[in-house]
């Protein structure tokens, strides 16, 4: 490579697309590539994490990446010392985010190692209960968030208020529930990498002994071997499927195929039996329908709380094809036998002690694996659907106080303007004069929301600058999917024209019509038999996996959720192609191989 | 006590002296459950037979006396010989009497194949299969006699008895049973390893195929399709499909095979589907997990029996190459526990690639 022109673009020169002017002002100082750093950041790789964030952030949603990104580091960093790996540092440009891990010093390295084992032993010697400790800090918080509200002010304070000397105006929850709001998530996003930077470490341990033993052995068979199938992830789609399996055997199936929800519901009812699955639907619903079809880092992320034709669509799905005579339920026996089948015929081709090893580390990784997958549903699901719900009671508040003219306003505004529009909102009240808001905000969110706009219509870089000869971080591996291959892919991947290359991350082999979905709402769309293509997949799209035949992402490693429900759900999947989305059309014919990461479009 | 002709289906552990590797090893498969086309065993107490009561045995004798091994000519001389003088004898009545009754119940005028099956010949450590000649769409008794005939007297090729004297294995000693099989109307054949031959991983199973009989993918006269199947995923990982410009079929006016150009549409297609490469490898394990050691299976999908049960196995033997080594450990030892992350950590599988 020459000098002089790097592999990938440097930030500095990447502008902004037309209409997007200014879009620097939408984000804290500490997230741009700043004009005077130029030389420092131009030395570091940077790739995008589109994986997370495939769209271009609106003001507050980008807290969503300063928590989770600075969260993980800690762990790294301050927790565990983990000997070779700091966290990972991010940027946003052009309203994407972009990553470039921190290593340690080789010189460092040796001393963090006694600190990492004290540590990080503590908490494998000690994960059952230091999970249900986790488990139990979670759901309180989710609990408290849940008991937050927010309240507009009254004309005047209360007259018990008055007379108890309580002392203080209805201000004063306004403000202090919003901080408690933003404080409770962000010790959330703590908990959330509390324990998955070791369950990664676990895992790769485990991944790297069995590429040792068998270097040819298949990602996704070391994945395989320690997979639960019982995840709390899949518990949301379980439970559909069960009120499905209800609904026929209680005879009020034929009652809820039609009409509105509520329409629905009331139609079920009224039969003999309805009562008693209105009140299993109603059992599910708390905590299973926290459950979104996004990916919880959007506040425009819907839930299926709040939007229950999306589980009642699937739950649709479920009742024909029971009716149609097929099982829709996971066959868990088989799973786990074929999970204990694999790993036993791969320690057969070990040496003794060898085998002893491979039982040690799988033993660990199965342990600590669950919650790689769990988390997903505590953390972005529930904690998040929670968080986002409270969010837009607020923004909802405040534009039925006139302060923007849509509900979603709050949004287009960072976490510190919103504090400071409270303030502006106690204040006038308190005050008797007149909100600024209302005259301020709407024209400058509407500005901001051309800005945003503008910034979608143009694709984030795969990556920044020169990446290093090879990459050795683990995390960045393991949770990016990001090895020197695949970076020599992002380049590659635009020549090939009739193929494109992608992870093998879910085995099979089949051939189909392409659904090329680019968001939530299109799922509905989906052919039973089709091949799903989409930029990025959420594991609440776990219901629409029984219609099809196969997975291609444009983003995602092994571990990504769409390499993970694939796998679950036994479909094959190719992920991380970079471009198959924008490459393939629905209703192409194409082979998706999942076995070699192959795609082909046929016809 | 002596028995000339053994059915596939009844040959027991005692017998495997005397049917030799490939009939015993079908004899297994059969039992096994395996589908094997069905057939018997020529046994070398018929081999014995023919040497002692036609007055072959001493005619052998002299005519090694006279050979010197280390001359080319002298060899093959001898070799000329003595297969004349194999042809130059009736088979014993008894012994005759008994291949005809066996190829009798396997139908009227059955095709079959006509294979050597000889005691020393699938030694996991002697890796000279193939050395005695195979006949294949035989059809009638009078032929197939004649054709064990040869095959007996195709001990004795110069090759052969190189072979022998310069590993000390004896010329007379060596005994030959024979295989007579029913023949495989085979659409694909082809061959299955159970580890990678070009690595020695086993994690992999191996598989050649291409059009008609396996005898051309055995011999190398096409260029087979090349499927890679991961053993315990059962995964196709791999498949190079290859240009097969010509096949082995039946001409069953002739009573023999012809090669014959494979229309163009075929030759570039794959020519087995991948649950067919499935399947094959799902036999080749099975078999590696009978036979407790890596197989090298011959196998064919047989376009005469019905989808589903078509494909059968004409041979298992022990994998010769990598079987011999002793099974690597991976150059760097490995720590557990903590240590061991530690190690994944500073040196992760994706950066050593």
């Amino acid at each position: 490579m020459d000098a002089k022109t790097s592999m990938f673009p440097s930030a500095y020169d990447l502008k902004a697309p037309a209409g997007a002017e200014g879009w620097e002002d939408l984000y804290p100082y500490y997230l741009k590539f700043q004009p005077a750093l130029r030389e420092k950041e131009d030395q570091k790789f940077w790739f995008c994490d589109s994986q997370h964030w495939p769209n271009p952030f609106k003001p507050f949603d980008a807290m969503t990446v300063e928590f989770a990104v600075k969260c993980l580091g800690q762990y790294n960093t301050r927790h565990y010392l983990v000997p070779p790996a700091n966290g990972v540092d991010y940027r946003i440009h052009n309203g994407y985010v972009y990553m470039s891990p921190i290593g340690v010093a080789p010189e460092l390295i040796e001393d963090r190692v006694p600190q990492f084992m004290d540590r990080a032993g503590h908490y494998f010697q000690n994960w059952p209960s230091l999970l249900e400790n986790w488990h139990k800090k979670v759901k309180a918080n989710i609990d408290e968030m849940e008991a937050i509200s927010f309240e507009k002010l009254p004309d005047v304070v209360p007259v018990e208020w008055v007379k108890d000397g309580v002392g203080l105006d209805n201000t004063t929850a306004l403000s202090e529930n919003y901080d408690r709001m933003i404080q409770l998530i962000y010790r959330t996003w703590q908990y959330h990498f509390e324990f998955l930077n070791l369950g990664y470490a676990a895992y790769l341990d485990f991944f790297g002994f069995m590429k040792e033993q068998f270097p040819s052995i298949p990602d996704q068979a070391i994945a395989k071997m320690v997979q639960g199938h019982n995840s709390d992830l899949f518990r949301p789609d379980d439970e559909v499927k069960k009120l499905a399996r209800l609904a026929v055997e209680l005879g009020v199936a034929e009652a809820l195929k039609t009409g509105s929800v509520e329409e629905a519901l009331a139609a079920v009812q009224s039969q003999p039996e309805g009562a008693k699955w209105v009140a299993a639907w109603e059992a599910a619903k708390d905590p299973w329908f926290n459950y979104t079809t996004g990916n919880g880092f959007y506040s425009t992320d819907k839930y299926w709380n709040e939007h229950l034709d999306i589980p009642l669509g699937y739950l649709r799905n479920y009742i024909e094809r029971i009716e149609a005579g097929e099982t829709i339920e996971r066959p868990m026996d088989a799973l786990h036998a074929e999970r204990d089948r694999i790993a036993s015929e791969y320690q057969e081709m070990m040496s003794p002690e060898a085998a002893e090893a491979f039982q040690g580390k799988m033993g660990l990784a199965r342990t600590v694996y669950p919650y790689v997958e769990d988390h997903n549903f505590y953390i972005e699901h529930w904690s998040m659907g929670v968080f986002w719900k409270k969010m837009r009671a607020l923004s909802k508040l405040l534009h039925e106080e006139g302060f923007w003219p849509t509900e979603d306003g709050m949004f287009y505004l960072t976490r510190n303007e919103v504090r400071d529009v409270i303030f502006d909102y106690g204040n006038a009240w308190a005050v008797g004069g007149e909100w600024a808001g209302p005259t301020h905000w709407p024209q400058e969110i509407e500005r901001r929301r051309g800005i945003i706009d503008a910034l979608a219509t143009q694709a984030p870089q795969p990556a920044l600058n020169n990446p290093p000869e090879v990459i050795t971080e683990p995390f960045t591996i393991m949770l990016w999917g990001i090895t020197s291959d695949s970076i020599k892919n992002w380049i590659g991947g635009d020549e090939a024209s009739e193929g494109l290359t992608g992870m093998a991350a879910s085995p099979g082999a089949v051939e189909g019509i392409a659904r090329v979905i680019r968001n939530p709402d299109q799922l509905d769309e989906i052919e039973q038999g089709e091949i799903l293509v989409a930029p990025v997949t959420a594991p609440s799209w776990a219901p629409v996996f029984g219609k099809i035949q196969a997975t291609v992402t444009d983003i995602g490693g092994m571990m990504s959720h769409a390499a993970i429900v694939c796998r679950e759900y036994g479909l094959p999947a190719v992920t991380g192609t970079g471009s198959a989305s924008t490459k393939i059309k629905t209703g192409d014919r194409i082979r998706v191989d999942g076995n070699t990461g192959q795609v082909t479009v046929l016809s | 006590m002596t028995k000339f002709t053994l059915p596939f289906s009844g040959i027991g552990t005692a017998d495997h002296a005397r049917v030799g590797g490939k009939c015993a090893s079908l004899g297994e498969m059969t039992q096994a459950g395996v589908a094997v086309p069905t057939g018997f065993a020529v046994t070398t107490d018929s081999y014995v037979a023919m040497l002692d009561e036609t007055g072959l045995r001493a005619e052998i004798q002299a005519q090694l006396d006279s050979t010197d091994f280390d001359n080319v000519p002298s060899l093959e001389r001898s070799a000329q010989a003595i297969q004349i003088r194999f042809r130059s004898h009736k088979i014993p009545a008894a012994v005759e009497a008994a291949i005809r009754d066996d190829y009798t119940a396997m139908g009227r005028d059955m095709p079959v194949a006509v294979r050597s099956s000889a005691t020393a010949e699938d030694l996991p450590d002697a890796s000279f299969a193939g050395q005695q000649d195979t006949y294949l769409w035989v059809v009638g008794a009078d032929s197939v006699i004649e054709h064990v005939r040869d095959c007996w007297a195709s001990l004795f090729t110069a090759r052969a008895m190189k072979y022998r004297h310069d590993h000390d294995l004896g010329q007379i000693d060596v005994l030959m049973s024979v295989a007579v099989q029913k023949m495989v109307n085979a659409q694909t054949a082809g061959v299955a390893m159970t580890l990678d031959p070009l690595t020695g991983d086993r994690t992999r199973i191996v598989i050649d195929a291409s059009y008609g009989l396996g005898e051309l993918v055995v011999s190398g006269i096409v260029t087979p399709d090349n499927f890679t199947v991961e053993k315990v995923l059962m995964e196709v990982i791999d498949r190079k499909v290859s240009d097969k410009h010509i096949e082995l079929v039946p001409d069953v006016a002739a009573a023999t095979t012809v090669e014959r150009e494979v229309d163009a549409d075929r030759r570039k297609a794959q020519c087995l589907t991948d649950a067919q490469v499935i399947a094959v490898a799902k036999l080749a394990k099975a078999l590696e997990r009978q036979n407790k050691c890596p197989q090298d299976v011959e196998w064919a999908f047989d376009a005469d029996l019905p989808e589903g049960e078509n494909l059968v196995a004409l041979q298992s033997r022990p994998e010769t190459v990598w079987s011999q080594k002793p099974i690597e450990q991976p150059a760097k030892s490995f720590a557990t526990g903590m240590m061991g992350m530690v190690g994944a950590l500073n040196n992760p599988v994706g950066s050593k690639k």
